[in-house]
């Protein structure tokens, strides 16, 4: 724990503020992993590293905590994260179609990042749009009401 | 029989500035806490009790109930959490009152804080909404800033794994580790979050109780069922007509939601088949969806009320692809914990998989049935529970369809809304 009005700096710098809402430092684990993420790109060793020793925990808990959930990227990703909705409300509305326009578009397969990097993709289970499906997460924006002509305008605009 | 129609939930929405505090304060907001605020906690509680509240997470216990069990366990501190964890597919409720009514999840959660003597709460908040982030971010600052919010509120952020859903697990994520479902008991009601008595509410149950405390529990008891009281958010989607959230009083029937408030199944086609309450309610068929919409009724005609969201199927949709994918969801989001479920959702998939693909072989329906029937009451979690019981159901209501599958490859035939 740094001291009062000391200036915290380095990796995950930010986490001491977070560490104060909970009364345990295993209980930062989640959002020190979410900003692990957003400061090193993905969980590499050298961002688990950096978790765990800011919040004093052994590398092997950081890591079996990070495994367990999807949207913890163990591996490089592309620039975009592009997370597609396959689950039934979005499938019957046409949603793996969109899939194979991806593959055929970008070279972009499920769990992976196109070969430019400027892609990677995920098939998710739900994301809370079905009333407007086939939807889509890019990054931390939503797009609805996708078709094969209009998911592919959307992504045009990530470069 | 559903009572008086008001719209509590989501009456504000139509205002494009509706999650300002200023907004929901000028229609009434933040009245009902300072009503509490004034009353003393147990008188509260027995307030929720009385209104017959069921918690809208899926399981519909009752909330005063989990409320008085926690206000007796003498340890402290006490935490409330709210389960915004929305991941049952077909469910998009929450969603809107977090980005569109952000305030009345904070009043509840604050009444339920004075109720409960609880000196922190945590929203657990699920990591495929970013944007309800933004937004319960500026309102939680907002409700600070107003001395609204007497105790510490954080968001806890999740990260793409369904069954943080489950109480437990949702505490075990909130505490840092992997998100699998604890044994019961303990309840949380007395070891919850840090071992600490906790009452972890879903979005909808908070937001209802601004209403009930401004009201009163009789005024709420006028709403809905007598049993299963108060307005309820039902999603709908697939193939209807004008699909979205509808605040309905409980009790309405899956017919009215569908064909009134949905505009019924999209191009005017014959309706195949509706799952009522998310994925992981059994589906129905078509004959029937005069079934009233709450708690204690649905379990009568076949189902579950689960989350309220309702998904429709239109005549020409292959329901054994929609029970595949719905096998995937379950075999994806399985914990590992406990093997009759990480194992059983597996082979109930692959199994679903190779009569989709037109390799079914003879006895596959007798072995669907077979292995569903050893998960079913051997998990410690309902996850498994509701594979083995979505798997049953498409096969009792649609056998002649997985018997056709095994003969006749169905992508071999011109069919699809």
């Amino acid at each position: 724990m740094s001291e009062p009005g000391m200036v915290v700096e380095g990796p995950l710098a930010g986490l001491e503020e977070i560490k104060k809402q909970y009364p345990t430092e295993r209980a930062a684990l989640m959002p020190a992993l979410h900003a692990a993420q957003r400061e090193f790109g993905w969980l590499s060793h050298e961002a688990l590293a950096a978790v765990a020793s800011r919040l004093n925990l052994p590398e092997a808990t950081v890591r079996s905590t990070a495994s367990f959930y999807s949207m913890f990227q163990g591996k490089s990703t592309g620039r975009h994260a592009v997370r597609i909705c396959t689950n039934v409300a979005c499938m019957v509305l046409g949603a793996e179609g969109l899939l194979a326009v991806l593959n055929g578009l970008y070279g972009l397969a499920p769990g992976q990042t196109s070969p430019d990097g400027r892609f990677s993709l995920e098939v998710m289970e739900c994301i809370g749009a079905c009333d407007k499906g086939p939807s889509m997460l890019v990054n931390e924006d939503l797009h609805t009401d996708l078709s094969a002509e209009k998911i592919i305008e959307v992504l045009e605009t990530y470069e | 029989m559903t009572g008086v129609k008001v719209k509590y939930l989501l009456g504000n929405i139509d205002n494009p500035n509706s999650a300002d505090i200023e907004e929901y304060e000028k229609a009434g907001g933040y009245q009902a806490l300072g009503k509490a605020l004034s009353m003393e906690s147990a008188m509260v509680i027995e307030e929720v009790k009385k209104s017959g509240l069921r918690g809208r997470g899926g399981a519909g216990f009752p909330t005063g109930m989990k409320w008085m069990f926690a206000d007796r366990d003498p340890k402290f501190p006490k935490y409330i959490v709210c389960n915004a964890d929305e991941g049952e597919p077909g469910t998009f409720k929450d969603r809107i009152i977090l980005e569109k009514n952000p305030h009345v999840l904070i009043e509840g959660m604050a009444i339920a804080a004075h109720a409960l003597k609880a000196e922190h709460g945590y929203i657990y908040l699920r990591g495929e909404y970013p944007a309800a982030k933004k937004v319960l971010e500026t309102a939680i600052n907002q409700a600070q800033r107003r001395g609204c919010l007497k105790f510490p509120l954080h968001i806890h952020q999740g990260a793409g794994a369904y069954i943080c859903g489950e109480e437990t697990a949702l505490i075990d994520s909130l505490g840092g580790k992997r998100g699998q479902p604890r044994l019961k008991p303990p309840f949380p009601v007395s070891e919850g979050l840090f071992g600490k008595p906790t009452v972890v509410n879903n979005v909808e149950t908070f937001a209802n109780l601004p209403f009930i405390i401004k009201n009163g529990a009789e005024e709420y008891l006028k709403i809905g069922n007598p049993e299963c009281p108060g307005n309820k958010l039902f999603p709908v989607s697939g193939h209807v007509e004008r699909p979205g959230v509808f605040e309905l009083p409980m009790g309405t029937t899956l017919r009215e939601i569908i064909y009134e408030h949905a505009g019924g199944v999209k191009g005017g086609l014959a309706l195949k088949a509706v799952i009522p309450g998310g994925i992981s309610t059994p589906v129905l068929p078509p004959d029937k969806i005069d079934c009233p919409m709450d708690f204690v009724s649905v379990p009568k005609w076949g189902s579950m009320l689960g989350s309220g969201a309702v998904i429709v199927f239109a005549e020409g949709t292959c329901l054994v692809k929609v029970a595949w994918r719905s096998l995937k969801f379950f075999e994806r989001e399985s914990c590992g914990k406990c093997t009759p479920c990480r194992e059983g959702t597996g082979w109930l998939r692959a199994i679903l998989e190779r009569i989709e693909n037109g390799q079914g072989r003879e006895g596959d329906i007798g072995l669907l049935e077979d292995v569903a029937g050893n998960i079913a009451g051997n998990t410690f979690c309902p996850l498994g529970d509701g594979a083995a019981s979505v798997a049953l159901n498409f096969i009792r209501h649609f056998r002649s369809e997985f018997e056709g599958h095994i003969k006749t490859d169905c992508r071999k035939m011109a069919v699809g809304p």
